[in-house]
């Protein structure tokens, strides 16, 4: 089932007019991913590879019918455009960019509760290299072409670092479910929890990846929910073992700057959680095989 | 985006934070033509730095005289003021502030942060002020008063009374501290602050609540929209590599080690580090290349790590997604005809068209080492800066 995305999610592309949008639109697309439309303010009635283009969410979804949407949009208007979205009825919004002001996402996350739990939108990001359900859609900016489709649920604060695990993995013959990038600021629109819970309940995947960092509470909250709620074995990392405290270390969120930051104490929090933790990041696949082989051997022993 | 004292307090002011009576001097003769201007009996002058723990190093002095004020000025002005919170190469002081020192009664903290947890704003207030609030945190939890600001709706006046009648504060002292609150998280909402300290917060002999110190810390992001902010940034007060890095969209953090590091993505960069140190090496930075690995980024980043005189080798780790290996390799080839790279170059590529870039720097003729995997990447790089491998 994979969570989230799959060929059949209708996508918007907002801002797929620019640069960025029209280069990762045709990558989506040429990955099998069902983009149906692009939103740029101004230039509706017309047509972008070969899609019809949209001045507003509304008339777009009227249109076409999407259920989900992905964000090129610059940081100054990224969080209008995700507001948008959800005023529209958008059921995904997935926003790549980077550098979108932290009291920007406060406030998003705040428009977003106004909505029921039933008609509340999934936001992904921002600062995120985005979805992919492997053999089925793409919604982002990865390589696709280094994903094996296959059980394993991936959920990311890093694009590139998870884009090393998947390729771990794939060497080790383990493929993905769906690997999603929850980016790597310091509010962002879900967290590991979210999805952890959604893979939970994805009858094919059979154990998940979680790759954190410095910086913030999510990691802890995850590993606590996972200890109580999980029964897929989900292995964990924290990068940033040799992160000096008080320094942002690139991505907006990933800074020691509070007591629980540390990827010392992140690592020892999922250990104490029931996670099986990676020791170094070359062993993500490694370490993922082993999971799975004892998950197979209980299996076979019960 | 870190600001000094006296631009926090310029900010705060502008919102209607009551701050004491003081100007800014580059010189002791504008030290002391500020303290004349001033007026008043007694003036603190106060080390400018992006750094706290001033006072305790001697980067605050009290004087009485015009010939005290320039002292104090020439004493500071021109060196590098080490505090607890600078490290030991602590921080170069090139303004004091002159601040009029009025007595006052009581010392409280006010402190605003984004929280991440509750994604909210977060207004910390207590009565123990003059001290570090991690110490009250430890020591006196329940001293620590806190109010949190629903986002659609902004700080209300009930919360601040709430936090100023627990401040133990008379009535006339309450209402001042009322608007100081309100004001100064307008400031902090205005601004796009992340985090915004006034340790102390005093209550003057008139029933004033003002700001004796103040610290802010600005959102990177938002900077684009805050041009009074990001004109404030002072690049004396960076390690003058980080400054140069930034000016060319280089996102580097100098550390202490050997093993230089080039790569794309923060949390792969940090993986690349803490790889490194699991091999037995020390990272010398972080450097995140971002999403365009271009040739002259390739140069500037290669130039920008090699002029820390630590490093004894440098460790290049892409992850091509967008970008190919094929284009990186050439970049990384192009880089070192421009750049003396006197160091072993330990060069590992991986993603889209990986075959083909590692063709092109096998085939380069350069004095390469390349690694397949991270681990193989790490341990080479370790073993070249121990002179246990050459390329």
């Amino acid at each position: 089932m994979s969570i989230l995305i799959d060929e059949t999610t209708p996508v918007l592309v907002q801002g797929m007019t620019g640069d960025k949008g029209t280069f990762h639109t045709k990558e989506m697309m040429a990955y099998g991913t069902n983009v149906v439309g692009g939103v740029t303010p101004g230039k509706g009635g017309g047509t972008h590879l070969g899609l019809p283009l949209f001045n507003t969410m509304k008339e777009a979804m009227k249109q076409t019918g999407a259920t989900t949407s992905i964000t090129f949009v610059a940081p100054a208007f990224c969080a209008d455009a995700s507001m948008e979205a959800a005023d529209a009825g958008i059921r995904l919004i997935c926003s790549i960019t980077d550098g979108i002001p932290a009291q920007d996402m406060m406030r998003v996350k705040r428009y977003l509760m106004r909505y029921p739990k039933v008609r509340r939108p999934m936001m992904v990001g921002p600062n995120c290299a985005g979805i992919i359900s492997p053999g089925k859609a793409m919604l982002g900016i990865m390589p696709g072409h280094i994903y094996l489709q296959g059980n394993v649920g991936v959920i990311s604060r890093s694009g590139t670092l998870g884009y090393e695990a998947a390729s771990q993995m794939k060497a080790h013959g383990i493929g993905i479910s769906t690997s999603v990038g929850i980016g790597g600021d310091p509010i962002n629109g879900s967290s590991f929890l979210d999805h952890l819970a959604l893979f939970e309940e994805d009858p094919e995947t059979d154990a998940v990846l979680m790759i954190g960092e410095i910086g913030g509470p999510q990691e802890a909250e995850a590993s606590a929910w996972i200890k109580d709620n999980m029964s897929k074995p989900v292995v964990g990392f924290v990068a940033g073992l040799t992160a000096p405290k008080g320094r942002r270390m690139g991505h907006a969120g990933a800074i020691i700057s509070a007591a629980g930051d540390s990827a010392a104490e992140k690592a020892e929090i999922m250990r104490s959680c029931g996670l099986t933790v990676a020791p170094n990041p070359s062993e993500f696949g490694a370490t993922m095989a082993g999971v799975l082989a004892s998950k197979q051997e209980r299996r076979a022993i019960a | 985006m870190d600001v000094h004292e006296y631009q926090a307090k310029e900010l705060l002011s502008s919102f209607g934070v009551p701050v004491p009576k003081g100007a800014v001097a580059f010189s002791p003769d504008q030290a002391v033509y500020a303290a004349t201007e001033l007026g008043g009996w007694n003036w603190a002058v106060k080390a400018q730095i992006h750094a706290g723990a001033r006072g305790k190093a001697g980067g605050i002095k009290l004087c009485k005289t015009y010939h005290e004020v320039r002292d104090a000025a020439a004493s500071l002005l021109g060196k590098r003021l080490v505090t607890i919170q600078t490290g030991p190469e602590g921080k170069p002081v090139q303004r004091v502030y002159i601040e009029v020192a009025e007595p006052f009664d009581r010392e409280l903290y006010l402190g605003y942060v984004l929280d991440r947890k509750a994604e909210r704003i977060r207004v910390i207030a207590s009565q123990r002020g003059g001290m570090e609030i991690e110490e009250i945190a430890r020591t006196e939890p329940e001293a620590i008063l806190q109010v949190v600001v629903e986002p659609a709706v902004g700080l209300q006046a009930f919360q601040a009374r709430e936090l100023a009648f627990q401040l133990g504060l008379s009535i006339k002292q309450a209402q001042s501290a009322v608007s100081t609150i309100m004001n100064a998280y307008r400031a902090f909402r205005d601004c796009d602050a992340i985090m915004l300290e006034i340790n102390p917060l005093v209550v003057a002999k008139d029933d004033r609540v003002l700001a004796l110190d103040a610290k802010m810390s600005f959102d990177d992001n938002a900077l684009f929209r805050r041009h009074n902010v990001a004109d404030m940034h002072d690049p004396s007060q960076q390690d003058p590599r980080e400054a140069q890095a930034a000016e060319h969209n280089l996102n580097y953090i100098g550390l202490d080690g050997e093993i230089g590091c080039i790569v794309n993505g923060a949390g792969l960069a940090m993986a690349t580090m803490d790889m490194i140190k699991h091999a037995g090496g020390t990272p010398a930075n972080f450097l995140d290349v971002g999403g365009g690995a271009s040739p002259e980024r390739i140069a500037t980043a290669l130039k920008l790590v090699l002029s820390d005189s630590k490093v004894r080798a440098v460790l290049v780790n892409i992850f091509a997604g967008i970008n190919r290996c094929d284009w990186v390799a050439k970049g990384v080839v192009q880089a070192c005809t421009t750049v003396d790279v006197k160091v072993p170059l330990v060069v590992r590529l991986a993603g889209t068209n990986v075959e083909e870039g590692r063709k092109i720097l096998t085939e380069s003729g350069l004095k390469l080492i390349t690694a397949e995997t991270l681990a193989e990447a790490a341990e080479k790089a370790v073993a070249a800066c121990q002179g246990r491998l050459a390329a």
